[in-house]
């Protein structure tokens, strides 16, 4: 089937989707945004997290044609509006802060940080963790993640 | 040649940061973008996908396969068997016992039987379906102790069930006499090293008959030294560059997708891509061993050690995998860093058909790390002294002797790190009315902190840096000096793995440092350079480090000879060289001119020597690191259920390189060790893994993850660049047995297995 959608701000569309693919699949793989990861394609990971619309989801749990005449919001696309090469205050915290490690969670954990600063613009470190509890990530132990958040909440712009 | 979308590319920074400072990461920018390219997101036109079939028994004969019907499925474009492989039909990392594809037997459950490309990776799985595998199924071996003992269990391999044997013998343990005895019998599951970037990479076919191909190695030349002969081309003919890894921790050591995508590009002729499914992760690497151990202390009233006597049991698994250097460590550090001057033990590593098992981090180092720390608890409380006295009167210092009668030769400082790590604040204890969210069972509101007891343990741990047991163990690096836009710009290509624990960013802080430049380019790792050695045993600081540093030397050494300076009385900074009285020598854009000055070199550490095979005695490893983790833990008492509450460590890493990556290492590796703690197990039944997906197997999250203190000291090695010493496994160690000794402290329960689970705290 052909799916029309807008990633990142721009519409696209996909040819020959197979109804059973995910929305993580349509993205990587036919849609040219490889940002979004599949660590598990099982829900359990986030590395997948993107904004559908408004709402944050995993995108390996969501059927491509799910996505259908909606927006969809990736990695790729949070530094939009922003001058060129410019970060996001929360993608500049995670370089500073040393939170990216292989890297592999961090598309995930970006997206999920935005959305809870969104919400929450100041929150206390058990907040964080409780956002954040369902991005996995093996290398970091999490501590520098946190210190991440907490430096680009003091920032602007999240 | 052609080369896919989304590929490696070079990595270029022109900022300050030589070693000592924490740059950012020069792919940072790109993985917080969402651009780096992994090896799951490689991409070529016209490229297929790759499925292996997978035996579902743990062992079976193969009476015979028919793949007329996966053939006849349309997209699909082949279907290879082992009869295909064209080459040796058999591989492995360290003995050559691992078919490519299953020949007449499977071995264990997920072993690779079959190959399919397809044009959509699910038109694969379906073909892979109607592969019809005619199998007799056997009675599987999944006890590693009948694999060593009882003779009429089956023989896995031509050459018996035991992969390694070795003992390790100082004076007479039998006839010392002790006051105090401490004995146990100790368990270590099987762990998975669960790095979240999947087994993955893409093989293109090349017009010369060879092969490229791209994927996530730790080690690509140990990778190239195994395919090619099973392809059957020269190493000249499959190229190997290595792509975007998530994450290693030693599950990467061994081939998953190599020899296979390659196979599938050459037979086809086009470009074909190969990646797991989070399920199919689970078969397609190695795990750490499980480990059954049992240790007898004997001490005098003081808590001095007089001997420790130990059996190690390692189940290896279908195939030995690097079981033999597990071995060697388990059997060489089996006594942790304690002056011991009667030693018997007995490691095994043994075949059987439960998933194949070898590197994970702490490399066969974690396992008896739980066992005699457990071990030093008992010793404690027998003598009546506290868990850090009795480890600080049993401590190795500088001159100690191992148990293999390898002298340290470089600091230790044991005893000052349990002083420092007991005189770390406590968190204060809990009072009043408690956040959910930091009580045990967080927000599943199964406490309201009534049943819930604190407890305190104490973990240490030794580690063994770089390769060991006499391996010709050596990096290359190469380094180009040349002006590029009247800048002057070192280029740096070694085959050194980046599996994110900072490798880029160090190589760039050494060229900076050795070079005085501020640009540097990081080219992607690649066999077209020589071998850097794997990135494990925490030895790419130390060995591709060293190479850089060393390659870097040279071309100073070049620059000498330019100006007519002896290379001593030469320091280039800033962009010039510089007498060694301080005088500028010349600007280096102006000592380079057009003249580009590139270097190859090959560094090693010193030898070591091969463990006596009855005696364990030799000089066998390079290097030791320790680590010591202090953990604080709430237990609920009446479910089981655990919070560690606070995670202490410091840790002698020689000299701070990188504070934030070593930061990020010692974090990575505690979190890590708190997962083989409390959590972290594949459960395997009649040789079946009963749990292979995150939802089953879990891993550590942000709520798991208590708040960490660190101290790291600074005690250089005179034998190592920069004085520094390997970072990465030593936490692995130590945090898993202070935990379960916090959890012990705080409900009086024995728990001789990890990973604690409910039952073992609250059953009968």
């Amino acid at each position: 089937m052909r799916l029309k959608l807008s990633v990142n701000g721009e519409d696209v569309a996909a040819d020959d989707v197979w109804p059973g693919e995910s929305l993580l699949y349509m993205l990587r793989e036919r849609l040219g945004f490889p940002g979004a990861k599949n660590a598990c394609e099982q829900g359990e990971c986030g590395s997948c997290t993107v904004y559908l619309d408004d709402t944050a989801v995993c995108s390996c749990l969501v059927a491509a044609p799910q996505a259908a005449g909606r927006r969809v919001r990736t990695v790729e696309g949070l530094a939009a509006g922003l001058p060129d090469e410019e970060l996001s205050a929360i993608q500049a915290a995670f370089v500073e802060a040393g939170a990216v490690q292989c890297g592999f969670c961090t598309p995930g954990l970006l997206v999920s940080a935005t959305d809870l600063l969104r919400r929450n613009p100041q929150p206390s470190d058990v907040e964080v963790r409780e956002a954040l509890a369902g991005n996995l990530c093996r290398c970091t132990g999490y501590e520098k993640i946190l210190d991440a958040v907490r430096l680009a909440a003091t920032r602007r712009n999240p | 040649m052609r080369t896919p979308v989304r590929g490696p590319e070079s990595l270029t920074q022109g900022l300050r940061g030589g070693v000592g400072d924490s740059p950012v990461r020069p792919d940072a920018r790109l993985k917080v973008r969402g651009e780096f390219a992994y090896s799951s997101d490689l991409w070529m036109e016209n490229m297929l996908w790759g499925t292996t079939l997978r035996s579902p028994h743990p062992y079976a004969r193969i009476r015979g396969i028919d793949i007329s019907a996966a053939l006849t499925l349309p997209g699909v474009r082949c279907v290879l068997t082992a009869d295909d492989v064209p080459g040796s039909k058999m591989y492995g990392n360290d003995k050559r016992d691992q078919p490519v594809l299953a020949m007449d037997v499977v071995r264990y459950q997920g072993e690779p039987v079959a190959l399919i490309a397809a044009d959509h990776p699910e038109t694969g799985r379906r073909a892979a379906a109607l592969v019809d595998v005619d199998y007799e199924v056997l009675q599987p071996l999944t006890d590693p102790e009948r694999a060593i003992h009882d003779d009429s269990a089956p023989r896995l391999h031509s050459g018996g069930n035991v992969v390694r044997h070795q003992p390790v013998v100082v004076g007479d343990a039998d006839a010392a006499v002790a006051e105090v005895v401490v004995s146990g019998e100790y368990t270590v599951g099987m762990q998975d090293q669960a790095f979240l970037g999947p087994e993955s990479g893409l093989a293109v076919p090349a017009e010369d008959g060879g092969v490229d191909l791209y994927v996530a190695s730790q080690w690509l030349h140990n990778d190239l030294w195994q395919v090619a002969p099973c392809l059957d081309l020269p190493e000249s003919k499959v190229r190997l560059t290595q792509s975007g890894v998530g994450g290693a921790f030693g599950g990467r050591e061994d081939l998953s997708v190599q020899i296979h995508a390659c196979m599938l590009a050459l037979h086809t002729g086009r470009p074909v891509k190969m990646m797991y499914h989070r399920q199919e992760s689970f078969f397609g690497h190695v795990h750490r061993h499980p480990a059954v151990m049992r240790y007898e202390h004997g001490a005098d009233r003081d808590g001095r050690i007089v001997y420790v006597k130990a059996e190690i049991i390692l189940d290896g698994g279908a195939y030995a995998s690097t079981t033999p250097a597990v071995v060697g460590n388990a059997a060489s550090l089996g006594i942790g860093p304690y002056e011991v001057p009667n030693v018997a033990i007995d490691a095994w590593g043994v075949y059987t058909n439960n998933p194949p098992c070898g590197a994970m981090r702490g490399f066969g180092a974690v396992q008896t790390c739980f066992a005699y720390e457990s071990q030093m608890d008992k010793l404690a409380a027998a003598v009546g002294i506290s868990p850090a006295e009795v480890r600080r009167r049993n401590a190795v210092a500088q001159g100690s002797r191992l148990a293999t009668g390898q002298v340290l030769d470089s600091p230790a400082p044991l005893a000052e790190m349990l002083t420092r790590l007991e005189a770390i604040p406590l968190p204060e204890a809990p009072q009043g009315d408690r956040d959910l969210r930091d009580l045990p069972g967080g927000v599943a509101n199964t406490t309201h902190g009534e049943g819930v007891r604190r407890g305190i343990g104490f973990g240490v741990g030794i580690k063994n840096i770089c390769f060991s047991e006499g391996f010709d163990d050596y990096s290359t690096a190469r380094i180009r000096l040349e002006v590029i836009g009247g800048e002057p710009v070192a280029l740096v290509h070694t085959a050194g793995i980046e599996v994110g624990q900072g490798l880029v960013t160090l190589q760039a802080q050494i060229a900076r440092t050795e070079l005085g430049v501020e640009r540097v380019t990081i080219v992607p790792a690649d066999t077209a350079v020589g071998s850097a050695g794997s990135s494990s045993a925490s030895r790419q600081s130390y060995m591709t480090g060293g190479a850089v540093r060393a390659a870097c030397i040279e071309v100073r050494g070049v620059i000498a000879g330019r100006l007519g300076v002896a290379p001593v009385d030469l320091r280039l900074t800033g962009g010039k060289a510089v007498s060694a009285a301080g005088g500028v020598l010349g600007a280096l854009v102006d000592v380079l001119g057009g003249d580009a000055i590139e270097v190859t070199r090959e560094f090693r550490h010193r030898p070591t020597a091969p463990m006596d095979p009855l005696s364990g005695r030799g000089d066998s490893h390079t290097q030791l690191a320790l680590c010591v983790h202090r953990a604080v833990v709430d237990v609920d008492v009446e479910l089981g259920l655990v919070k560690v509450v606070d995670l202490s460590a410091v840790q002698d890493v020689g000299k701070i390189l990188n504070r934030l990556s070593l930061e990020g290492q010692i974090q990575g590796g505690t979190a890590q060790g708190l997962g083989l703690a409390v959590m972290e197990e594949i459960l395997v039944s009649e040789g079946k893994v009963r749990n292979p997906s995150f939802t089953d197997y879990l891993i550590p999250t942000i709520l798991d993850m208590p708040p960490m203190r660190m101290e790291i000291l600074e005690y250089p090695d005179p034998n190592a660049p920069y004085g520094l010493r390997g970072a990465g496994e030593p936490p692995t160690l130590s945090s898993t047995p202070a935990i379960v000794a916090a959890i012990r402290d705080a409900t009086g329960r024995a728990l001789p297995r990890v990973p604690v689970r409910p039952e073992h705290i609250v059953g009968d």
